[in-house]
C-alpha cells in the first residue's frame, strides 16, 4: 500500500531505517548465513581444520538415532502442550463468554500466568512435584506410584508438559475469548432456538472460531518448539536418558556443551526451515480467510 | 436481548473457579514455601499454612542470595539486571521500530519495499534458531557480560514495525497535507502528530515487550558468564542446581515470587493495554 501524500526527503528515510537495519544485518542475517555456511562444513575436534562436506552433516543427523529420538520427543511434547493448553483455554473461554457475574474478575485471575517466565513456571511445578519434598510428589509416592521425574522418562516428560501448558493457557484463553466475542450474538441466539448448547457449539461456534484456533495452533507449536527451552533447562536438563531433549535443547547441548559446530548449525538450519514453513502456512491461511 | 436472569447458571462459575484455583495453586505453594525454613521443607512435611520465617527469608534472598547450601548473587542485583534488560529491550524495540515504520509509510525512496521485506523476514529467525552464530558475533564484538550484548541483539522487531506501519496507514492523507501546508517538515510531523496518535499502541506494545524482555532465558544464559550480570530468571535456575532435597527451597521460592511480581503487576495493572497489545501484535 502506498500513500498519496508523502514527504520528499531523500536522505532522512535511510537514516530512520538505519538502526533497525543495522541490528538486523549484524544479529540476524549474518548469524543466519553463518549457520547455513557452518552446516556444510566439518570441523575436526580441535578446531584446526575445516573442510567442506556438502550435506554430510544433515545426512549424519537424519541417520542419528539420538536426533530422531529428539525429533520424536519434540513432536510428542509440542502436540501435547498445544492440545492441552488450547483445550483447557477453550473451555474457560466458552464459560467466561457467558453473561455471568464477575466475568471480568475471572478474566484477570486467569490471564496473569502469561507474565510468568517459562523457567520460573517450571521451578514452581518442580517444587510441587519434587519426589522428596514436593507436596504432590510425595503424595504420589505414598500412594505407591514410584514418582521420580529424575529416573522415569515418561514422568519427566509429563512434568515439562504440565509446566509448559500451565503458562500457555492464559494466552490461548485471551485469544479464544476475543474470538468468541467477535461472533455476532444474533447468530448464536438463532442457533440456540433450534439446538441445544452442545450442538450450537459444535455446528456454529467452533467452525466460526476456526481462524483463531488455527492461528493459535501455529503460535503454540512455535512456543513449544522454542520458548520452552527454559522449562526443560530448569527441570530435567533434557534427561533422564534424553527423554525430554527437544530439538532446541539438542542444538544447545551440541553447540554449547559439546562444541560440535557443524552438527549444531545443521540442526539450526532445520529449525529455521520449520519456522519459515510454519510462518508461511500461517500467512497463507490468514490471507485466504478459510473460515467460511 | 433477554431480560437479565435472576440467577447465574452454576456450571460456568464452577469451571472458572476451579480454573482459577488450579492456576493459583503453584503460586500458593511458592508463597508458603518461602515462609518456612529450609530444614522443615527438606523433611518433606511442610505445613500447608504460612510459616513464621517469611520476612527473614525474603530479606536474606534480597541482600545476600545465600543460604547454607545455595550461593548466589543477591536477588536485589538480579532484579536490577532484569529491569534494565526488560526496559532496554521494550524501549529499544519500540524506538527503532516506530522510526523504521515511519520511513516505510511516509516516504518514497529507492529500496523501500526491499528494506521492508528485509525487516519482515526476521520474523522467521527467532533468536533460538541462530543462537550459536549470534553468540559468536557477540563474542567477537566483545559484548559478553555487557548490557549491550544482552539487549541489542534482541531489539530488532518485525512485529512492532508491522504494527506501527498498520497504524500509520490509518492516518489520513489530509492530515499530512495540512501539516505540509503549515510548513511542518517530516520530523516535526513525526513529533507533533504521529507520536501522539500512536500513544495507545506504544503503551500496548510496551506491556508485551517488557514481559518478553523480562522472561528471556536462553540468550542471557549464554551471554552472562559473570554471575553479577545474571537476570533473575537465570538466577533461580542456577540456585536450583542439582535440585536435591538439600537445596534451600525457601530461598528459591522467595526468589521465584520476587521474579514474578514485576511482570505480573505490569499485566494486571495495565490489563487494558495488555489485551489490546497481545491481540494486535499477533495480527
Amino acid at each position: 500500500m502506498r500513500r498519496r501524500v508523502i514527504f520528499s526527503n531523500t536522505l532522512l528515510p535511510y537514516v530512520l531505517l538505519a538502526p533497525q537495519l543495522l541490528v538486523t544485518l549484524v544479529f540476524f542475517y549474518w548469524p543466519a548465513l553463518q549457520a547455513i555456511y557452518q552446516s556444510v562444513l566439518l570441523q575436526d575436534p580441535f578446531g584446526l581444520r575445516t573442510r567442506f562436506v556438502w550435506f554430510e552433516n544433515f545426512q549424519l543427523l537424519f541417520a542419528d538415532p539420538l536426533y530422531l529420538g529428539s525429533a520424536r520427543v519434540t513432536a510428542v511434547f509440542s502436540v501435547a502442550v498445544a492440545s492441552l493448553s488450547m483445550g483447557i483455554a477453550l473451555l474457560f473461554a466458552v464459560m467466561a463468554d457467558r453473561k455471568i457475574r464477575g466475568a471480568r474478575i475471572y478474566r484477570t485471575l486467569l490471564m496473569w500466568p502469561y507474565a510468568v517466565a517459562p523457567a520460573v513456571a517450571a521451578s514452581l511445578w518442580l517444587f510441587i512435584f519434587h519426589p522428596d519434598i514436593g507436596f504432590l510428589g510425595r503424595l504420589l509416592n505414598q500412594a505407591g506410584l514410584a514418582w521420580d521425574y529424575k529416573l522415569n522418562g515418561t514422568q519427566a516428560l509429563l512434568l515439562v508438559i504440565l509446566a509448559a501448558s500451565w503458562k500457555q493457557v492464559s494466552y490461548n484463553f485471551l485469544f479464544f475469548l476475543a474470538g468468541l466475542q467477535a461472533i455476532p450474538r444474533s447468530v448464536i441466539e438463532a442457533a440456540s432456538m433450534d439446538a441445544g448448547p452442545g450442538r450450537t457449539f459444535r455446528s456454529i461456534v467452533f467452525p466460526l472460531l476456526s481462524p483463531t484456533t488455527f492461528f493459535l495452533l501455529v503460535v503454540n507449536l512455535v512456543y513449544a518448539f522454542f520458548d520452552t527451552f527454559g522449562v526443560i533447562h530448569a527441570t530435567t536438563g533434557g534427561g533422564p536418558a534424553k527423554a525430554t531433549e527437544t530439538l532446541i535443547y539438542k542444538v544447545y547441548v551440541d553447540g554449547v556443551m559439546n562444541l560440535d559446530l557443524g552438527g549444531s548449525s545443521a540442526q539450526s538450519v532445520i529449525l529455521m526451515a520449520i519456522v519459515i514453513a510454519l510462518t508461511a502456512v500461517q500467512f497463507r491461511f490468514i490471507e485466504r480467510k478459510v473460515h467460511y | 436481548m433477554a431480560a437479565p436472569r435472576r440467577r447465574d447458571p452454576w456450571i460456568p462459575h464452577l469451571v472458572l473457579c476451579l480454573g482459577v484455583v488450579v492456576f493459583a495453586f503453584p503460586i500458593y505453594f511458592a508463597l508458603i514455601g518461602s515462609t518456612h525454613d529450609a530444614a522443615s521443607i527438606a523433611t518433606g512435611r511442610m505445613s500447608l499454612l504460612p510459616g513464621p520465617h517469611g520476612a527473614e527469608t525474603y530479606w536474606q534472598a534480597l541482600t545476600s542470595g545465600m543460604g547454607s547450601r545455595v550461593t548466589g548473587t543477591p536477588v536485589r542485583t538480579l532484579l536490577v539486571n532484569s529491569l534494565i534488560m526488560a526496559l532496554t529491550v521494550a524501549v529499544g524495540k519500540i524506538a527503532i521500530s516506530i522510526v523504521s515504520a515511519y520511513a516505510v509509510a511516509f516516504f518514497s525512496f529507492p529500496g523501500r519495499m526491499f528494506f521492508f521485506w528485509m525487516i519482515f523476514v526476521t520474523l522467521m529467525l527467532p533468536v533460538e534458531v541462530r543462537i550459536i552464530p549470534t553468540y559468536k558475533v557477540v563474542t567477537d564484538l566483545g559484548m559478553i557480560n555487557t548490557f549491550a550484548g544482552l539487549t541489542i541483539p534482541l531489539i530488532a522487531s518485525a512485529t512492532a514495525t508491522l504494527l506501527f506501519r498498520q497504524v500509520f496507514l490509518t492516518i489520513p492523507d489530509e492530515l499530512v497535507e495540512a501539516a505540509k501546508i503549515d510548513g511542518a517538515g517530516a520530523m516535526r510531523f513525526f513529533w507533533s502528530v504521529v507520536l501522539p496518535l500512536s500513544r495507545t499502541n506504544i503503551a500496548a506494545l510496551f506491556v508485551i515487550l517488557f514481559i518478553y524482555g523480562w522472561n528471556q532465558y536462553l540468550w542471557p544464559l549464554l551471554i552472562t558468564t559473570d554471575r553479577s550480570m545474571e537476570t533473575i530468571v537465570i538466577g533461580i535456575v542456577k540456585m536450583i542446581g542439582t535440585s536435591d532435597a538439600q537445596t534451600d527451597w525457601n530461598l528459591i521460592m522467595a526468589t521465584a515470587v520476587l521474579a514474578m511480581i514485576p511482570p505480573v503487576a505490569v499485566v494486571v495493572f495495565m490489563q487494558h493495554w495488555f489485551v489490546k497489545g497481545l491481540v494486535e501484535a499477533e495480527k
